[in-house]
């Protein structure tokens, strides 16, 4: 039976008509139009479709769009509240870490986890971390590149 | 390169990094119309089959359903990308050849009811005996594929250069040995998907497709559908990368197309990721044998080949593949005597084509094998066999290729340098190695008349620059690097330059990316067409100036009087004062490119110089090979690297970063594995492609060449440097534990069993 559920996503509130066994993807993509959240595989396998869940890093494809009730949902659509570049985004675009973007909006959630944690990122963290999000394009050094500039303080070499 | 660069060579981003770091970019799946319709592909269970008769009756029936098509429907015309060897049905008729082959489609007006229906079609077939490997194809009674092609052997070529009789007859040594290469798959992360709409009044086709080669999907789906080619508009929106197979014609491209003319409604497909593994294209498996002549000091005198490619169920790109297989085994070594014969076999298993390298890595695995066999064989040192048979720049080739330019020599001095080749390689404790292997790629064909590229530069009375371009930038970075030549060549920042590129109804012709010739060939273009708009504003800068045309040079929004930095005019100034000039605006250059060619090359007929130009490459790496447990890990990859000048060097590297992992991928992990025509592994967790955790150390040396074709001096760098790291990685196993693989991927499970046996293959 179709439910209308709550979802708070970016910090707004939306109303939705789900089915039981409807993923967030679905309801992001299909029903949202939130688009950057990206579809790779529907398997849980490649990281592409990651969103925050209060801060973490899930893959919303294997997560059932009723399961994100009560919780606060963020999107690459929402990664940053200000008209500039979020520093995350800057570091991929300048340090090369991109080539065909497809991958790039789930990198860059997972890498926001991974900033979001109290203690400063190491190289092997980011690596372990980042494990489940597959890029086919990079061979994954530029990536590593940009979420360490981004975890540093501007000037600092990393 | 007489006057510096400005943007040209510069590390410059993605001029569209931003909406990909944002999420905006638009990839096919993102493309949503009103009213669109969702379409869903059946696909053969079966390996081999006649289909006897298909009952669509109750998925006709399903409430939503709109549309619902089989073989039996569409035109009697078969596509594929070269023309002669044209063999597959958008939807199959009469006929499955392979598990996943595609048989009916249904569009509805959501998934849901797309899928349901789909399996409320039944299908009756009879089935046929299927034959799974190419060394039984070929036998007498195997299994008959495709009616007519005699052994399933659809293509075979043999090549003869030089006197190999005489060759082998004056050889010190001659050494043969076989090799086999797996079934990759290119695995982009994004699913290939088409949404098409149709003009009823006007009979457009306007098609949104993931895809590496508009203007041939452009013809693939104009002869399939009979319909005039200039009635079909591809419009290419970000490609979530390609690597080869999204290059081709596929059923949801065809039937996006055709329900939007049937239903007069905009129709999406998009694959899943399992119908990517199972219906679009791998990697060809080949089996190799190799007898090579050599001297004592290891010369190479002579090769022969003999090569059996696994093409699975229809050609896509065959002729092709095997004729880059053969041609570049004569580079980058001096191979002055060598016999080609080379087959393209059909067996009831996913189709092979293009992937990265195409024909070649698989080729350069057998030889760079067994270049260190040899090596060892008669004592001389692996990378002082390579420098001895390097190809220099200049000398006569046996097919005719002209080597302009060519840094492989200095590519294996530096490479085993940096990693270290005369303190370690044979130093190493047990377990520890390092292994070296070479290549060469052509930048683009320069053979053929379709194969050009078109590009017009346009600066309007806003002073914008506007380039359009056929070229397909599938992630590449192919609209950047463009860009970047229109930029140096009228003197301003890139930012200044935006770029339409890959709509066949708006851009000049391209032929698509493949074979790494983008740079090159749309690069050209792209600097001649900026090079006739900076002919014409100089002319009238050079009138207010009172100097020569020629004297004048341009950067940073500035054109100056060369030795004279002070003298001269800012752009903005220079356009307005053009069209105060009573000057037609806008200021349009226009160019088409195709590489000089003196010879009629046609690849199967005539020698002759098969690309503009060609890179060259050399690629050490060193390895761990754990003894308790087999696991391998590749620790460093150095690649030392002649891509000519680079237009945009993080581009490179990253082209090289990507190379080097799919490549130790290729080596260690990856294998389509197929049993009984059905693929086992066919999902990103069970196929298990590299992730971060895998990730080696990766060293780039740049051995820069100027080349007198390429666009500022530039070469490909796309795809080179994906034929040597698995031969590289598998020649660091034998130094690491004294064994020859001889088969890729090279897995634990292998190692151990060899380590059980006492170390001997």
């Amino acid at each position: 039976m179709k439910k209308v559920i709550e979802l708070s996503i970016n910090g707004d509130l939306y109303e939705v008509l789900v089915s039981p066994n409807q993923t967030l993807l679905e309801v992001l993509r299909d029903q949202l139009g939130l688009m950057g959240t990206k579809r790779g595989c529907d398997l849980g396998a490649c990281g592409a479709c990651t969103v925050l869940i209060n801060g973490e890093a899930y893959l919303s494809c294997i997560m059932l769009a009723l399961d994100g009730v009560g919780k606060e949902i963020q999107t690459i659509e929402g990664l940053n509240q200000t008209k500039d570049l979020h520093p995350l985004q800057k570091a991929f675009v300048e340090v090369g870490g991109i080539q065909c973007g497809f991958c790039t909006p789930g990198m860059i959630m997972t890498a926001q986890a991974i900033l979001n944690e109290p203690e400063k990122p190491t190289e092997d963290g980011i690596k372990r971390k980042m494990a489940g999000n597959l890029c086919r394009c990079t061979g994954y050094k530029k990536i590593v590149s940009a979420v360490m500039s981004a975890a540093e303080p501007a000037g600092e070499e990393v | 390169m007489e006057h510096e660069l400005n943007v040209v060579g510069k590390r410059l981003p993605l001029h569209d990094g931003v909406p990909k770091a944002r999420g905006t970019a638009q990839f096919t799946d993102d493309i949503t119309f009103p009213g669109m319709l969702f379409g869903k592909i059946l696909r053969s269970p079966v390996p081999h089959a006649r289909i006897i008769h298909i009952d669509i009756e109750k998925a006709k029936k399903v409430k939503g359903v709109k549309g619902v098509v089989t073989g039996q429907d569409i035109p009697d015309r078969q596509y594929g990308i070269v023309p002669k060897a044209r063999d597959e049905y958008a939807l199959a008729k009469g006929k499955v050849r392979y598990i996943g082959d595609d048989v009916a489609a249904v569009c509805a007006i959501d998934q849901e009811i797309a899928e349901e229906a789909v399996s409320l079609i039944k299908v009756d077939y009879e089935e046929l005996p299927a034959v799974y490997d190419p060394l039984d194809s070929i036998k007498e009674g195997a299994p008959v594929i495709h009616e007519g092609v005699q052994n399933n052997t659809s293509m075979s070529i043999r090549k003869e250069f030089g006197d190999v009789e005489k060759a082998f007859a004056e050889s010190d040594f001659v050494y043969e040995d076989t090799f086999y290469s797996q079934a990759v798959n290119h695995a982009p992360l994004e699913p290939h998907a088409a949404v098409a709409q149709y003009d009823p009044l006007r009979g457009d086709f306007t098609v949104y497709s993931s895809t590496q080669i508009p203007y041939f999907l452009r013809r693939n789906l104009s002869s399939t559908l009979m319909v005039p080619e200039n009635k079909v508009r591809i419009i290419k929106p970000k490609v979530g990368g390609g690597f080869g197979q999204k290059i081709d014609m596929f059923a949801k491209d065809f039937c996006a197309a055709w329900f939007a003319r049937e239903t007069g409604k905009p129709v999406k497909f998009v694959y899943e990721r399992e119908e990517l593994f199972i219906s679009t294209r791998q990697r060809h498996p080949m089996y190799i044998t190799v007898r090579t002549g050599v001297k004592k000091d290891g010369t190479i005198l002579a090769q022969q080949f003999k090569a059996y490619a696994d093409g699975g169920a229809y050609n896509s790109t065959a002729p092709t593949m095997i004729a880059l297989s053969c041609y570049f085994l004569m580079i980058p070594y001096r191979v002055p005597n060598l016999i080609y014969e080379g087959h393209h076999v059909y067996t009831n298993k996913p189709v092979g084509g293009a992937m990265r390298g195409h024909g070649i890595p698989q080729a350069r695995f057998a030889v760079e094998r067994q270049l260190d066999m040899i090596a060892g064989r008669i004592g001389v040192d692996p990378v002082e066999l390579r420098v001895k048979n390097s190809i220099q720049a200049g000398e006569p080739h046996p097919a005719k290729f002209i080597i302009n330019t060519c840094g492989f020599e200095d590519c294996v001095k530096q490479a085993a340098e940096a990693i270290g080749w005369k303190e370690k390689r044979g130093k190493l404790p047990r377990g520890r190695g390092v292994g070296i292997a070479g290549a060469s790629f052509p930048s683009g064909v320069s053979n053929m008349s379709h194969i050009s590229s078109g590009s017009v530069v346009q600066v309007g009375q806003d002073g914008a620059i506007n380039v359009l371009s056929g070229a397909a930038d599938i992630g590449q970075g192919a609209e950047t690097v463009i860009a970047q030549i229109v930029a140096e060549v009228l003197g301003v920042p890139l930012d200044d330059v935006r770029i339409t590129a890959a709509d066949t109804g708006t851009c000049p012709l391209d032929p698509g990316t493949f074979g790494s010739g983008v740079t090159v060939r749309a690069g050209n273009a792209a600097r001649l067409a900026a090079q006739e708009v900076r002919k014409k504003l100089f002319k009238f800068v050079a009138k207010q100036l009172g100097v020569e045309r020629d004297d004048l040079a341009a950067k940073e929004r500035f054109i100056y009087v060369k030795g004279n930095p002070e003298k001269g005019m800012s752009f903005k100034d220079a356009i307005k004062g053009y069209q105060y000039d009573n000057q037609p605006m806008p200021i349009v250059g226009r160019a088409s490119w195709f590489a000089p060619s003196t010879e009629p090359t046609t690849l199967f007929k005539e020698d002759g110089n098969f690309a503009p130009n060609y890179s060259f490459m050399a690629q050490a790496a060193e390895v761990d090979v754990d003894l308790e447990t087999g696991q391998i890990k590749l620790l460093k990859m150095v690649t030392a690297h002649d891509c000519g000048r680079a237009i945009n060097p993080m581009l490179v590297e990253g082209q090289l970063e990507g190379s080097v992992v799919g490549g130790m991928g290729q080596a260690l992990y990856e294998n389509i594995i197929v049993e009984n025509g059905q693929v086992m592994n066919p999902s990103f967790l069970d196929y298990g492609f590299p992730t971060f955790l895998e990730m080696p150390e990766i060293g780039a040396i740049e051995v820069e060449t100027d080349d007198p074709i390429g666009p500022f001096g530039a070469k490909e760098a796309g795809e080179g440097t994906q034929l040597s790291p698995a031969p590289a990685i598998v020649n660091a196993i034998y130094d690491a534990i004294g064994v020859d693989f001889k088969e890729l991927p090279v897995t634990p499970e292998q190692i151990l069993e060899v380590l059980e046996k006492g170390g001997k293959n």
